[in-house]
């Protein structure tokens, strides 16, 4: 009886262990590509030239195994000191990489590792975040199937056990019950029940969770504008278009006059071919002469259409309807000024690499975690008081400056003083 | 110490049983209706177990099912071309003036998006500084009105027909107008002081042989203007300097509340009512009155005495002065007192004195003066180089323009509602009814306009251009924020057509008119980005003529009283009533009785026992029944003939002989079932129109009545805020004399300093980190914070409609306003002290404290209030699921439930339809319109059902200073931040800012260490926001301290 408690004991704790070490590598291996994008995706893809260099293979370029943490603890460090360091800088300069000495040796570690591994997505850009979740489930099945294997061996085993058991006690002549068979045993019942409990729970509140986050969403918009066109091609300013993102909560969609500022000279598309994702093609310039509708452009005459109606605008000019991709929820207070002017990101942090892409989906999952954790790991634009540097407003956080001075803590991150407190964005 | 010394109610006064039950159920609420169905408590239930299954799989069930349903596809549609100015998203402040009847407030709007949505002071403005009132702020939502007339309209039998367009109603006017023959044209308005306008109707008047022009005011200011033109040989009302006054003895002029130019004169009053210094000196204030009003409340001594004695009073003070009269018999010993008193103190200061008087009566007015003449008023406190240009209408000439009514050929009425504000409306009605051509140019479709054959509906002025001069001299410019939402036409261009002196419009006048007046286009320009422009004339005398006072004297002395005497007022909420479909206004607690809504006839504890046998003094199971339940009983109350019935509200402080009605209630169309379209469904139905009551003397309009009461059997029910969110008793307000203050300045917080010894350990000093378990919390950067000068706050209540406008504040109408259901973020406490038959009284405004120590906080099971890095209570609406445990944990009992959906914000729509009527009132409906809700702040969280809400320190606006401080990098900017409640009120009382910041307002408010407070700081709450206590110029003993003293001598 003992012997047999014990049996089973051992096979529901390998089992159990079993399970944690499928779920701890999915963790580590997650944990590598959630620091890439916080940190590096900025200016890095794993795979080719950016604004960085391409990471993968790098420790095929750098001189000694070391060298890394050094760089990125300090790269500015480095290119004064380091001949491979300076071959870099001449090469990317004048941009220079950011220092990151908030990142531990093992978070560099599984950034690399997370590198390394990449596989660069089959389809379009836009696949890209569903393609190495494809890549990650495709582990999960093989660990699940080997799960499987071995629950399946541990319980013929255990049968097989019981099955000995009995023929041996029946040898010695000890008397014992029927044996109760395995769909009844209630430590085998008890054991299914959790872990369908556990499945559907992760199931039911992951779905939850996502319930009305839109990551990905691509809607079809009444023009097929691409920001590769724009953005990527012809290097435009996101400001030039989205100037309010300087000055408001609101980035604000280009007035129609705005993009008649260089249509009413640019009216065919030259460019390399657009493919949609279904593989049509795009006729650039008939998306022109959709603007010039909306304008109330004469592209023949090149004029705008006489106001016979004395509205005000060309007649036949209306504005455009273009669909929201970005959505928060009305509880939320998002500033795109306060981001962009003070804050000092950059549009691609939060809108993916929009330059890349023909047309916009959303990039991120504007969750609320999402949110927090990047005012968690970014850091303000402290005021240094001896140096003079950093945002001035800063100059009244004495507590900060204090304990910056005592080398307690040397950089303020925006939890600090006060980000993800909820009404920061929740009023 | 004693528990009586401030209350609320007279249960509260004598500790009532159900003052106690009441004040201890603070949430009194029936919960799910289990009970009904069961007759059993939830958990005594046969299946108690399986209705909570049927509740939770229900709930889990449709919650699922409201998540589920698909994303909406949004649009985001840009500009086709952006204007320049606009950029989505970043508010724009235009200067504007608000204009209503004769009052005039220079202000700020801002405009988000193209849509008005705040009105804000104007700073630069000489005459309010910055200052608003109630009435000025609530009026942004009646450029939202859903009973706003969207095009000209016809009579059309007993309804309107609409008129397609103003070319087409033109010819119709012309046609009608040539009609007439030699009849003559009267323009009916009420008083106007636009230069521009006045000119346009003088044009007007021209192509009309024998037409006139008539000024009509529903609150007439006629006894003063007929005075001084018997006294200084000018038909005018003088400047008056309330901050060039030592001594101010108002004989019922509510002048910090309702009469002229409120906001004008709660800045210069306050200016003398700060402590500052050593040696602290404050104006001098004596208040004569028969009622209890806002300013007699802010009085350091007041007398009350019957209406009809308002002369005597005027006739005793000038004899005592050493005037040519005879001394009347004042019989009250205390008012005669109160009279040698003020009499001594008029004449100590004299230069720097000054008498206003409420009545309209011109005998009273004409001692005034003599008054004012005897302490050398003229040329120092009452300036006749700039006169008020804001009442000008004389009732004489409407009387007679009422008797001659039929022989008018065409009745042109603007901005004024006379048959509902005329004592005889009824009949003026009918006769405007047969008056061959009548039209209005009103906004809404009032008791005037239904009458008239023809609407142009003008514009609201925040859709107009237009300039004001409220005094000669300052000018004050209005520009329009939004195009005209409907097809109206200003009042102006439709006079222009008519005149047809000139085809352009009135926008072209007015640019044309200022242009040349000012000099250039660049100063006109200049003139209207800054609002006003000025030319401040120097303080001069007029030439007083003592004829008639011998005259006055003797028609006062004959006068005669009755033994009930009735006094008609305007709150400072509803004033004359033209702002009556304000649901805003409507819900805005009176300051003094608390009451929203209604008007009711206010009389004395003793007056009440004597007409309706209720002893709330005494009798505890009558005064219980009649506080606590919002039930009142009624009475008739009877002048010359005519009666109204009204409940009755009892409260302390009035004189025993008076009922106080007030006015500006009971609007009603002619047919009773028009009111809720016409005008509209806040006014409709909300209190009685007292107006019929107003008599005529011959001269004016007499708001002062002998009058008789007969019973009544019928109930009402009053919705009155005043005992919710009591604070029990506990000691909140701390308060001394002048002198006292002076010869002993750190007794009066005693109190509270030894309380907060007391609580510490041995050997500890600092109460704030040491006096508690709990730890210290650093606030690193800024910390907010917030100083109340008691002092000067006078309880006008701006503030609290200021801060419904900016915070998206529900309206819940008067059946929840009964259940305390109020949504009111900051409400303003009014506590009562001293003689229950004159006793003193004290305004406390009481938002939520932001403690840092808060005990709201840990009682929240998930978290939703918390506390941020810079002292805010944080109230996350999303994550609330409305226990309501922090508003029963809040000592300060300032946290509101949204019990039912206020908003129309919840997933599921119509579902406030059940309740119409049983539970919400029309008015919910009315601001959840599509046309009102354009009010609502963007920047701010509607909420919707089943959560808490609170005052947030207006924390959209810190955020905003924050950012602009981080976008200029200079941490200094955030001074500029002002919470709503600040920047409307109209002494500056409020001081707001960073408490870290040495040289910010609120630091420097609380450097005044023998006045600085925190309410129930013994609990060691740590409140963020401090009070500076009163300090009465008087040598009367006031006070929680100077009592004590007095009662420990007494036991010896």
């Amino acid at each position: 009886m003992i012997r047999y408690r014990i049996t089973i004991n051992k096979a529901l704790l390998s089992l159990l262990l079993l399970l944690f070490l499928v779920s701890n590598n999915s963790v580590f291996a997650a944990d590598g590509e959630a620091l890439f994008k916080a940190n590096c995706a900025n200016c890095h893809k794993p795979d080719v030239d950016y604004t960085g260099p391409a990471l993968k293979g790098w420790s095929k370029r750098v001189p000694d195994a070391d060298w890394i943490y050094k760089w990125v603890a300090n790269p500015a460090k480095m290119i004064a000191s380091d001949a491979y360091a300076k071959t870099l800088f001449e090469k990317w300069k004048p941009t220079v990489m950011t220092a990151f000495s908030n990142l531990t040796k093992e978070e560099v570690d599984a950034i690399l590792k997370y590198v390394d591994d990449y596989t660069p997505p089959v389809a379009a850009a836009k696949m890209g975040e569903s393609g190495s979740a494809g890549g990650e489930s495709d582990n999960t099945m093989l660990f699940g199937i080997l799960t499987m294997v071995l629950g399946v061996v541990a319980l013929i085993l255990l049968q097989v056990n019981s099955n000995l058991r009995k023929l041996s006690d029946d040898k010695e002549g000890v008397h014992r019950g029927e044996p109760v068979p395995f769909y009844r045993n209630k430590a085998y019942l008890m054991a299914i029940a959790l872990i369908l409990f556990a499945v559907g729970g992760y199931y039911v509140i992951s779905g939850a969770i996502g319930l009305g986050r839109m990551k990905n969403y691509q809607p079809v918009q009444p023009i097929y504008y691409s920001h590769k066109v724009h953005a990527g091609t012809n290097q435009i300013s996101c400001l030039y278009c989205h100037g309010s993102a300087q000055d408001s909560k609101h980035a604000g969609i280009p007035s129609v006059n705005v993009c008649m500022n260089c249509h009413m000279a640019i009216k065919e598309y030259k460019g390399d071919p657009i493919v949609r994702e279904d593989g049509s093609a795009v006729n650039g310039t008939e998306e022109i002469q959709k603007l010039y509708d909306y304008a109330g452009w004469n592209a023949t005459t090149k004029s705008y259409n006489p106001d016979n109606n004395s509205d005000g605008v060309p007649d036949g000019a209306h504005p455009i309807s273009w669909v929201k991709i970005h959505n928060l929820p009305d509880h939320v207070y998002f500033n795109h000024s306060q981001h962009i002017k003070v804050g000092k990101q950059q549009c691609q942090t939060c809108h993916g690499n929009i330059q890349e892409m023909p047309e916009v989906y959303q990039f991120a999952e504007l969750s609320m975690g999402w949110c927090v954790n990047c005012h968690r790991e970014s850091k303000v634009d402290f005021y240094n008081k001896e140096t003079g540097e950093g945002n001035k407003f800063y100059s009244i956080y004495e507590k900060f400056h204090k304990d910056i001075k005592e080398h307690k803590i040397d950089s303020i991150t925006v939890e600090k003083i006060g980000g993800t407190e909820c009404q920061k964005c929740h009023y | 110490m004693s528990n009586k010394k401030y209350w609320q109610s007279f249960g509260e006064l004598n500790q009532t049983d159900a003052y106690k039950q009441s004040a201890e159920n603070e949430f009194n609420e029936d919960l799910l209706p289990i009970e009904e169905l069961s007759n059993e408590g939830l958990l005594d239930g046969k299946t108690p177990r399986r209705d909570f299954l049927k509740y939770l799989g229900f709930s889990t069930a449709a919650a699922a099912i409201a998540a589920s349903c698909e994303m909406p596809v949004r649009k985001a549609v840009p500009y086709l071309q952006r204007p320049d100015n606009i950029i989505p998203g970043v508010p724009n402040y235009y200067a504007s003036t608000y204009v209503n009847g004769g009052d005039s407030i220079s202000v700020v709007v801002k405009q988000r998006d193209g849509r008005p949505i705040k009105i804000e002071g104007n700073e630069l403005s000489a005459l309010t500084k910055g200052g608003t009132s109630a009435q000025a702020q609530a009026s942004v939502l009646d450029l939202y009105d859903t009973t706003r007339l969207r095009h000209p309209l016809q009579k059309d039998g007993n309804d309107f027909k609409e008129v397609t367009t103003f070319e087409a109603f033109d010819k119709m006017v012309s046609a009608a107008m040539a009609g007439i023959g030699s009849k003559p044209v009267v323009l009916l308005t009420s008083t106007i002081h636009s230069p521009s306008t006045l000119e346009i109707i003088n044009n007007f008047l021209a192509k009309y042989p024998g037409s006139k022009h008539l000024q009509y005011d529903a609150i007439s200011y006629s006894g003063m203007l007929m005075a001084n033109e018997a006294c200084y040989g000018k038909k005018a009302i003088p400047s008056y300097h309330f901050e060039n006054a030592k001594t101010i003895v108002s004989l019922g002029a509510d002048f910090l509340g309702t009469w002229l130019s409120p906001v004008e004169f709660s800045k210069q009053y306050s200016t003398n009512r700060k402590i500052t210094g050593e040696n602290p000196t404050l104006s001098r204030h004596f208040h004569f009155e028969s009622m209890l009003s806002l300013t007699g409340s802010n009085a350091d001594d007041r007398y009350t005495h019957k209406p009809s004695e308002t002369g005597n009073i005027a006739l005793a003070i000038l004899a005592k002065l050493g005037g040519a009269v005879s001394a009347p018999v004042i019989a009250d010993l205390a008012v005669k007192a109160g009279i040698e008193k003020a009499a001594t103190e008029l004449m100590k200061t004299k230069g720097s004195s000054l008498v206003v008087c409420g009545s309209n009566d011109v005998n009273v007015q004409v001692v005034v003066n003599a008054i004012n003449e005897m302490i050398g008023a003229n040329g120092t406190t009452i300036n006749w180089g700039a006169t008020s240009n804001i009442r000008k209408g004389n009732d004489a000439d409407f009387v007679k323009l009422v008797s001659e009514i039929n022989s008018v050929g065409a009745l042109l009425v603007y901005d004024c509602n006379p048959v509902y504000s005329y004592a005889d409306g009824k009949k003026l009605g009918e006769a405007i009814a047969k008056v061959p051509v009548s039209i209005s140019f009103n906004g809404t479709m009032d008791e005037t306009t239904e009458q008239c054959k023809y609407v142009a509906p003008s514009h609201h002025w925040l859709e107009s251009w237009g300039d004001a001069e409220p005094k000669s001299g300052y000018y004050s410019f209005i520009q329009p924020l939004i195009n005209p939402l409907f097809k109206t036409r200003a009042f102006q261009t439709s006079l222009m057509k008519w005149s047809a002196a000139d085809t352009a419009d009135y926008e072209t006048f007015v640019k044309k008119y200022w242009t040349s007046k000012l000099g250039s286009a660049e100063n006109w320009e200049k003139a209207l980005q800054d609002g006003v422009v000025e030319t401040p004339a120097t303080v001069s005398t007029a030439t007083y003529s003592a004829f008639t006072l011998t005259a006055a004297a003797s028609k006062i002395s004959s006068a005669k009283g009755s033994d009930i005497e009735v006094v008609l007022y305007q709150k400072v909420s509803m004033g004359n009533g033209s702002q009556a479909n304000n649901p805003w206004l409507q819900e805005l607690p009176d300051p003094i009785s608390k009451v929203t809504w209604d008007n009711y006839a206010m009389m004395s504890p003793a007056l009440a026992k004597a007409l309706i046998g209720i002893d709330i003094m005494n009798n505890q199971r009558q005064a219980d029944s009649y506080e606590v339940t919002p039930e009142k009983a009624m009475v008739k109350v009877v002048v010359n003939g005519k009666n109204i019935e009204l409940p009755v509200l009892i409260l302390p402080g009035l004189n025993e002989a008076t009922i106080a009605v007030a006015l500006g209630y009971g609007r009603a169309s002619a047919d009773e079932k028009n009111s809720l379209d016409r005008v509209g469904k806040s006014a409709a139905g909300a209190g009685k129109n007292a107006y019929p009551l107003v008599a005529f003397d011959g001269t004016s309009f007499i708001y002062t009545l002998n009058a008789s009461v007969e019973k009544s059997t019928n109930i009402y029910s009053l919705a009155q805020t005043q005992v919710h969110g009591s604070s029990e008793s506990r000691p909140v307000i701390y308060e001394t004399n002048l002198p006292s203050f002076i010869k002993n300045p750190e007794a009066l917080l005693e109190e509270p300093r030894s309380e907060r010894i007391n609580l510490l350990a041995e050997g500890k000093t600092d109460f704030v980190t040491e006096g508690t378990l709990y730890p210290n919390y650093e606030k690193p950067g800024i910390k907010w914070g917030m100083s109340i000068d008691l002092n000067t706050c006078t309880g006008c209540s701006a503030c609290v409609v200021a801060c419904t406008a900016e915070n998206n504040v529900s309206v819940v109408g008067k059946i929840q306003v009964q259940k305390a259901h109020e949504m009111h973020w900051l409400r303003i406490d009014r506590y009562f002290t001293g003689d229950v038959k004159n006793p003193d009284v004290v305004f406390q405004p009481m938002l939520c404290q932001h403690c840092d120590n808060a005990p709201c906080e840990n009682v929240c099971p998930v978290a939703a209030t918390n506390h941020s890095s810079e002292g805010l209570n944080q109230m996350t609406y999303n994550r609330c699921i409305g226990t309501r445990y922090c508003a029963n944990n809040c000592p300060f009992k300032v946290r509101r439930f949204n019990w039912l959906d206020f908003t129309g914000a919840d997933s599921f729509a119509n579902n406030q339809e059940p309740l119409r009527d049983k539970e919400l009132n029309e008015v919910v409906f009315q601001m959840n319109d599509d046309l009102t809700r354009m009010v609502l702040n963007p920047d701010v969280t509607v909420r919707s059902r089943g959560v808490i809400e609170k005052c947030s320190f207006c924390v959209q606006r810190l955020q905003e200073s924050k950012l602009e401080a981080k976008k200029q990098q200079d941490p200094s900017l955030v001074r500029n931040v002002k919470t709503a409640c600040m920047q409307s009120c109209p002494t500056n009382a409020i001081s707001f800012g960073n408490v870290n910041d040495k040289e910010s307002e609120v630091s420097k408010a609380r450097a005044d260490k023998n006045r600085n407070f925190y309410v129930l700081e013994q609990l060691h709450v740590l409140p963020n926001v401090s009070y500076l206590a009163k300090v009465r110029n008087t040598d009367r003993h006031v006070g929680v301290v100077e009592e004590e003293k007095k009662e420990a001598e007494a036991h010896g």
